[in-house]
C-alpha cells in the first residue's frame, strides 16, 4: 500500500512538472504550428541558472532572477531563430528549433565542462514530510496545487484579457488576425514569455526532486512533456495539464514494475497510439486540411 | 539524344568514383611503401585524416539515406538513429566469431546465437590465406546486407501505421520509435542476444581488411578503402533509384501529395517504399558505423545523432545528394580535425586567447550551423547536384527559389 501511495505521489508531482513544461509546447504549437524542440533545453538552462545564481546571491534574489533570465532566453530564441523564418516552410522552422537545441546543449557543455551539476536544496521545498506512512519531500505535495493555481491564472489570462483574446485569434487564423490589426509578433513573444516562465518554475520543482543537471537533462523531460501536450490535445492548455499528470503517473507506474528500462518507451508508445487513433488528443479541436 | 547524354553522365560518374577509390588506396598506402622518415605526419596511419575519411564515408551514406526520405520524398522522419542502431546490432550479433562470443557475452553465459557468418564461410573456404580473406569478405558482406534488411523490415512494420501521419507528427512518432528501439536493445532480458546495456565488440572492423605480411606487419592497407567502397556502391544505387520512375514519383509526392495522387501515384505504397529503402541504407550505415567505432552500443544511437545527420543534410542542401556528401566530409573534418584547436588553450606571447577551452569547438560549430539554417537556407548545393554546376544555364537561374 505504501508502495502504491509513493508511486502515485511521485507520479502526480512529476506529472505536474511535466504539465508546466507542456503548456509551453502546447501554446507555441497552437500559435506557430511549431514543435519547439528547444523548449526542453530552456528548461535545462533554467536549472543551470538556478545553480549558478543561488551560489552567488541569496535565495530571495536568485529565484526571481532565474525567472527573468529564462524569460529573456525564451524571448531571444524566438526573435533570433524563429522570427526570421516566419514565411518559410514549416520544416525550416523545425530544423531551426533543432539547431537552437543543439546550440544550447553545446553551450551548456562548454560552460559546465560536461560534468553533472547538483541543484541546490531550496529550503522548505526539499524538507521531508510523511504522508500516510510514506516519507516524501514538500515539493511533491506542493506541485499539484501550484500547477492548478498557475493554470487557473493562465486560463483567466487567456479568456479574460486582451492579450489572451489576441492569442486565441492568432491561434485560430494567423493571417486574418494580422489583417484585424493584431500585432502578431508581440503576441508570439508573449506566448514564448509565458511558456518560458512556466518552464522556469517547473525547473525549480523538477530539479529539487532530480538534482543532477547535465547538458542533456532537458531533452527527455522536454520530450515527455511534448507527449503530454499531444496526449491532451495540442493547442489546449487544460489538455496539456491533464496529459502531464497522466503521463507522469503512467511513467511512475512503469518505473515501479520490472520494466524500468521501458518507462520512456512506454511514454512514446502512448504517443504513437494517441497519434494513430485520436490525433487531436483528449481536448484538441479537429482541424480539417483544405486543398 | 537524352539517353546518350545520360550514358555519358553515368560514365563520368563511374570514372569519378573509381578515381576517388584509387586516390583513397594511394593515400592510405603511402606510409606502407615509403620509408618512415619520408612520410608526412598527415599520412601516417594514426593521422586524423583517415579517421575523418572513414567517418565521413559512413556518415555520408547515413546522410544520403536520410536525404532520400526527407529531401526527395518530403517525409520528415527523425528515426535515422534507430535504424542505424538496428543495423549496427544486427551486424555485430552475426559477426562476432563463435570463439569470441563467450568473452563478449560473459555476463549472460554465452550468446544465444552460436554462429557467425564468417565462421560459416570459413568452413567452406578455409580460414587461412586466401580462403580466410574470401570468408571474411563474404561474411561481412552478408552481415551488412542482413543489417540493411532487418532495418528495412522494421521500417516496413513501423511505416504501415506511422506513415499515415503528416509533417511534424510523423517526425515525432519516428523519433519515439527510435527511442523505443533503443530501450528494447538495452533490456537485460534480451541479454543473450544484445548483451544488455553492455557493448558488443570483437567483430571484424575496417582494420580487419588490412593485408598483413608474413612478419605480422601491415603490407597493404584497405581499412579506409572498404567504407568508401560500400558507401559509393550504396549511394550509386540511391542515385539510380532517384533517377528512375520511382524517384520521379517520390519527388512528385514531395511537391504536392494531392496532385501526385491525382496523377495516379499510389501514395501509401511509394511512401512505404521510400521509408523502407531509406531504412535499409541507414541500417547499412549503422553496420559501417559499428565497424568504425569497433563496438555496438545502444546508448550511442540517440536523438542527438539523428539531429547531427539532419543538420548535415540541411547544410548540404535538402534534395541534393552531392550536397549531402560534401557537407558530411566538411562537417566531420571540422568537428573532428580542423576545429580541434578551439578546444585547447592558446597563448600568444603573454596574451591568453579568451574562451578557448574544452567544448568551445562545438559552440562555434553550432553557431555556424545556426547561421546556415537561418541565412543560407538552401545549404551548400540547394537542390542542385555537382554536375549541374558545370552546365550552361540561363542567367536568371541562380537566385530564384532562394526566398
Amino acid at each position: 500500500m505504501e508502495f502504491i501511495i509513493s508511486i502515485f505521489l511521485s507520479g502526480i508531482s512529476v506529472g505536474g512538472q511535466y504539465a508546466l513544461i507542456a503548456i509551453g509546447y502546447t501554446m507555441v504549437y497552437g500559435i506557430l504550428r511549431l514543435i519547439n524542440f528547444a523548449h526542453g533545453d530552456v528548461f535545462m538552462v533554467a536549472g543551470l541558472a538556478g545553480i549558478y545564481l543561488t551560489a552567488a546571491l541569496p535565495l530571495y534574489l536568485s529565484l526571481p532572477l532565474v525567472l527573468v533570465l529564462t524569460v529573456a532566453l525564451g524571448f531571444c530564441i524566438e526573435r533570433a531563430a524563429y522570427k526570421p523564418l516566419r514565411s518559410a516552410p514549416r520544416m525550416s522552422v523545425m530544423i531551426s528549433a533543432i539547431g537552437v537545441s543543439y546550440l544550447i546543449q553545446n553551450t551548456a557543455t562548454y560552460i559546465t565542462g560536461g560534468q553533472p551539476m547538483t541543484y541546490p536544496t531550496i529550503p522548505f521545498l526539499s524538507d521531508t514530510v510523511t504522508i500516510a506512512g510514506t516519507p516524501t519531500k514538500w515539493v511533491t505535495i506542493l506541485t499539484p496545487f501550484l500547477v492548478l493555481a498557475l493554470v487557473l491564472a493562465l486560463q483567466q489570462l487567456i479568456n479574460r484579457t486582451k492579450v489572451g483574446m489576441a492569442m486565441r485569434a492568432v491561434a485560430k487564423d494567423f493571417e486574418t488576425s494580422q489583417l484585424m490589426g493584431i500585432k502578431i509578433n508581440s503576441v508570439i513573444s508573449a506566448t514564448f514569455i509565458i511558456g518560458s516562465a512556466l518552464a522556469a518554475i517547473g525547473s525549480m520543482l523538477y530539479f529539487t526532486n532530480f538534482p543532477a543537471i547535465t547538458p542533456t537533462a532537458g531533452a527527455l523531460p522536454g520530450l515527455r512533456a511534448f507527449v503530454a501536450a499531444v496526449f491532451g490535445g495540442i493547442g489546449s492548455v487544460p489538455g496539456a495539464v491533464v496529459g502531464g499528470f497522466l503521463i507522469g503517473i503512467c511513467e511512475n507506474i512503469v518505473k515501479g514494475t520490472d520494466f524500468t528500462v521501458f518507462s520512456d518507451a512506454f511514454t512514446f508508445a502512448i504517443l504513437i497510439l494517441v497519434l494513430l487513433f485520436k490525433p487531436t488528443g483528449l481536448f484538441g479541436e479537429k482541424i480539417t486540411d483544405k486543398v | 539524344m537524352i539517353e546518350k547524354k545520360n550514358r555519358k553522365g553515368a560514365y563520368t560518374a563511374l570514372l569519378a568514383a573509381a578515381l576517388v577509390l584509387l586516390a583513397v588506396i594511394v593515400l592510405e598506402n603511402v606510409s606502407t611503401f615509403l620509408p618512415k622518415e619520408m612520410v608526412p605526419g598527415v599520412l601516417r596511419p594514426t593521422s586524423q585524416l583517415f579517421s575523418v575519411l572513414k567517418k565521413g564515408a559512413v556518415y555520408s551514406l547515413a546522410a544520403v539515406s536520410m536525404n532520400l526520405l526527407n529531401g526527395f520524398t518530403g517525409l520528415f522522419s527523425l528515426g535515422q538513429a534507430g535504424f542505424m542502431l538496428l543495423g549496427a546490432y544486427t551486424y555485430a550479433i552475426f559477426t562476432v566469431p563463435a570463439a569470441g562470443k563467450d568473452a563478449v557475452y560473459y555476463l549472460f553465459g554465452g550468446s544465444a546465437i552460436k554462429f557467425s557468418f564468417q565462421d560459416i564461410f570459413g568452413a567452406l573456404f578455409g580460414t587461412g590465406g586466401a580462403g580466410g580473406a574470401v570468408s571474411l569478405v563474404l561474411g561481412v558482406l552478408t552481415a551488412i546486407i542482413l543489417a540493411g534488411c532487418v532495418a528495412a523490415l522494421a521500417a516496413c512494420l513501423i511505416g504501415l501505421p506511422v506513415l499515415r501521419l503528416k509533417g511534424d507528427y510523423l517526425a515525432i512518432a519516428t523519433l519515439g520509435f527510435a527511442e523505443i528501439i533503443r530501450a528494447v536493445f538495452q533490456w537485460q532480458a534480451l541479454g543473450p542476444i544484445t548483451n544488455g546495456a553492455n557493448m558488443i565488440q570483437g567483430f571484424p572492423t575496417f582494420s580487419s581488411f588490412n593485408i598483413t605480411g608474413a612478419d605480422g606487419k601491415v603490407a597493404f592497407r584497405l581499412s579506409t578503402f572498404v567504407p568508401f567502397l560500400v558507401a559509393i556502391v550504396c549511394i550509386t544505387v540511391i542515385v539510380m533509384l532517384i533517377n528512375s520512375s520511382y524517384g520521379r514519383a517520390f519527388k512528385a509526392i514531395r511537391e504536392d501529395e494531392i496532385a501526385a495522387e491525382a496523377m495516379g501515384i499510389n501514395l501509401a505504397r511509394h511512401k512505404l517504399l521510400s521509408f523502407c529503402i531509406s531504412a535499409f541504407f541507414a541500417g547499412v550505415s549503422g553496420a559501417l558505423f559499428a565497424m568504425f567505432v569497433n563496438n555496438a552500443q545502444a546508448k550511442v544511437y540517440t536523438t542527438t545523432m539523428t539531429y547531427e545527420i539532419l543538420l548535415i543534410v540541411v547544410i548540404g542542401g535538402i534534395g541534393s545528394i552531392s550536397g549531402s556528401i560534401i557537407a558530411t566530409f566538411l562537417y566531420v573534418a571540422c568537428s573532428e580535425w580542423w576545429l580541434r584547436f578551439l578546444d585547447e588553450t592558446m597563448t600568444i606571447g603573454t596574451f591568453q586567447v579568451p574562451f578557448l577551452r574544452a567544448g568551445f569547438r562545438m559552440v562555434v560549430f553550432s553557431i555556424v550551423i545556426m547561421i546556415v539554417v537561418l541565412f543560407f537556407r538552401r545549404g551548400i548545393m540547394g537542390d542542385k547536384e555537382l554536375p549541374d554546376l558545370w552546365k550552361k544555364r540561363p542567367r536568371k537561374a541562380g537566385k530564384e527559389g532562394a526566398q
